[in-house]
């Protein structure tokens, strides 16, 4: 039963950061037609930098609130500066380009963050232990033994989502956003400065990535330079299992891809290794089934 | 028509000989240079000559004239790679960088057969490498087969474990078709960790070749001189590379080549004009990953030893990113581009750990500023085709 807990718990974290990537994208697709694939590399750079930060606060004896919070505020502006500098120097003089070029290089992109991060990050090529900032312990409902610090992190990231949805619909800056999304032209005409909505699309859906990224070194307490990588993958298939451009279908791709993990991992412990190889064939074949997606689109041009 | 045949005639075969004996010493100077700050001087020369060539029309000459000598400069390749082998005869290290730079040559013209000719997208291209690569370690611990047939069936597993994503490549489209190969170049290399009967992260042990009785382990004695073993090695890829670029250029060429560039440029275009996209489409896949499979078969016979640290995802990034410097679907910019993107980090050691970073920021660079790659494919002239 207890083990049983912990694996929904587990999932649910693993879920919810899956989710917040795939929103990362599913953002960046609606506003621009774009893969931006250097995604998880982003959410690797910002959790590196707020682990920077947090080492370099730590002589000074700050309480671990305190800590917390510049471990965010560090993740969060470097991840959003980041992207929205990505997008400014790069997307958008590309924006006319074939989709395959964009996808390469915002690959290369991530590549050279990546390889920036192991090269450049004293200790780079190893894994980093990530302090822990979060209250120890738990208390036990019904036999079951809940971790505080979980329960935290899968809170503040639902909130997270929850407030991104937030600033799309619900403000001045979203509804911009929006505008962009359906018609950049005719938003254009509206007088929405489009030079300025995208740079600050990608840094609000970057910085996002950077809030994940310290999630994920708080919950597994280890942070390596190469952790990006298959978190854009998993993203970008969850995005595209929901339906590139809707958000709620992203949310679901990632709690859908955590849930077929956590399935494998419960049901058969011996194929737990191969968690990763079972929940991609089953996105491969969700994919051949709905090609645009569980809540995408349907395809017009078919002869 | 009578003056093109007098201007054919006039064309000498001068130029493709000049520039198949330079290609020659760069590859010979490259290999053979240690002294890094004289690699360095090489390099610059060759980048300013090229810049030259390019500029003073010496590269359009050079085109001319190989398209009216094919066969003179078919045999002038052939004889330029024995000299080189002749010199390089007991260099080792060189050898075994010279037939890695074929057997990439090799799966990089797969890949343009597909990304290229047909527009498939394919960034699991070093998971076909790695399926031919496991499938002739397994035969060989086994013994049923002769090498040949070992060599073959890389190529056909590939092929085979490719038809399984041949549903889902067709039924998607653009990133969503990315999607599909790169999900399966992840899942490959997961699947290779974990599975203990193909060595984990260890990997396997795969034994030399030997073709019909020709041992390649063996170092060779011709004409009184000793050459090293490696030598068979990088014959065998020359001629499984230049085979590669025949086939290449019997597609791009026949019809087959314009319905691919067809489907390529318009899917729903060329369907309404009655071509069956997904005919085009199973062929460039197939035929892209059954060069990958035998590139990786060769690769792990010569090696001896594969572990999936060899076939990620950084590895088919590498494949594709030599597709594109060299110039995306013009296949004669496959072999400097992987000549460079190759032996380069193994020469000079300074940027051996900033090798993926250095290219990383070559591609973006070229994507931003000359998304046609160093040599941009031309347009097809019909014109030529009838005079």
């Amino acid at each position: 039963m207890s083990t049983l807990a912990q694996h929904l718990l587990n999932g649910l974290m693993q879920g919810t950061i899956y989710g917040i990537v795939a929103m990362g994208f599913t953002i960046f697709f609606g506003v621009m037609n774009v893969i931006k694939f250097s995604h998880g590399d982003v959410l690797a750079l910002g959790a590196f930098g707020s682990l920077s930060a947090v080492l370099s606060l730590q002589p000074l004896g700050l309480p671990p609130a305190l800590q917390l919070l510049a471990a965010f505020a560090a993740a969060i502006l470097l991840s959003g500066a980041i992207g929205a500098l990505i997008a400014r120097t790069l997307i958008m003089p590309l924006r006319e380009a074939p989709p395959l070029n964009m996808l390469l290089m915002t690959m290369m992109v991530g590549t050279v963050l990546r390889e920036g991060i192991r090269l450049f990050y004293p200790g780079g090529t190893n894994p980093q232990r990530y302090p822990e900032l979060l209250p120890h312990g738990g208390f036990s409902v019904a036999n079951v033994f809940v971790r505080y610090d979980g329960l935290i992190l899968v809170f503040a990231g639902i909130a997270s989502i929850a407030l991104v949805h937030w600033v799309i619909t619900r403000t001045r800056l979203g509804l911009a956003i929006r505008a962009v999304a359906e018609d950049s032209e005719v938003a254009q005409t509206m007088g929405i400065d489009f030079a300025k909505i995208i740079p600050v699309t990608f840094a609000l859906g970057s910085l996002t990535a950077g809030f994940a990224g310290v999630l994920f070194g708080l919950y597994y307490s280890e942070i390596n330079y190469g952790m990006g990588l298959l978190l854009a993958i998993i993203g970008f298939s969850a995005a595209i299992v929901g339906g590139l451009g809707n958000i709620w279908g992203a949310i679901l791709g990632g709690y859908l891809f955590a849930g077929l993990q956590t399935l494998v991992v419960a049901a058969i412990p011996s194929l737990s290794d191969y968690k990763n190889v079972v929940a991609f064939v089953v996105v491969i074949m969700l994919m051949t089934w709905r090609p645009t997606g569980l809540l995408g689109e349907g395809e017009s041009a078919r002869v | 028509m009578r003056s093109g045949s007098k201007a054919m005639r006039s064309i000498s075969a001068g130029p493709v000989l000049v520039a198949v004996i330079v290609c020659a010493v760069v590859v010979t100077t490259l290999v053979r240079i240690e002294d890094q700050k004289l690699l360095v001087v090489e390099l610059a020369a060759i980048v300013i000559a090229t810049l030259l060539a390019m500029k003073f029309g010496i590269a359009d000459k050079v085109e001319t004239s190989a398209r009216h000598h094919p066969w003179i400069g078919r045999a002038s390749i052939i004889v330029a790679t024995l000299a080189v082998l002749s010199v390089l005869r007991e260099d080792t290290f060189g050898l075994l960088m010279l037939a890695t730079v074929l057997l990439y040559v090799t799966t990089c013209i797969g890949v343009t057969i597909q990304m290229g000719y047909a527009g498939l997208t394919n960034f699991s291209a070093a998971a076909f490498v790695g399926t031919g690569a496991y499938t002739a370690a397994l035969l060989d611990a086994r013994h049923l087969l002769p090498d040949p047939l070992i060599l073959l069936s890389g190529g056909l597993v590939a092929v085979a474990i490719g038809s399984l994503l041949l549903l889902p490549v067709l039924r998607t489209r653009g990133h969503y078709a990315a999607l599909i190969t790169l999900a399966f170049g992840v899942m490959f290399n997961v699947f290779l960790d974990a599975s203990d009967s193909l060595g984990g992260p260890q990997g396997l042990k795969v034994g030399g070749i030997n073709l019909l009785g020709w041992d390649f382990s063996n170092d060779l004695h011709l004409f009184g001189y000793e050459f090293s073993f490696y030598v068979n090695y990088v014959l065998l890829a020359s001629v499984v590379a230049s085979l590669a670029m025949v086939l290449a250029a019997i597609l791009d060429k026949s019809w087959i080549g314009i319905w691919l560039d067809a489907v390529r440029l318009d899917e729903t275009t060329s369907a309404v004009f009655g071509l069956n996209i997904g005919r085009w489409k199973i062929l460039a896949f197939t035929i892209g990953n059954f060069l990958a499979g035998i590139s990786g078969a060769i690769y792990a016979k010569m090696a001896g030893f594969i572990a999936p640290n060899n076939f990620t995802l950084s590895d088919s990034l590498i494949i594709v990113s030599i597709v594109i410097l060299g110039g995306i679907g013009n296949r004669w910019g496959v072999p400097p581009a992987a000549l460079i993107v190759i032996l380069l980090p193994e020469k000079l050691q300074f940027i051996q750990e900033y090798r993926l970073l250095l290219y990383a920021a070559l591609v973006i660079g070229i994507l931003v500023a000359r998304p046609g790659g160093f040599l941009e494919r031309r347009t097809r002239r019909f014109d030529l085709a009838t005079t």
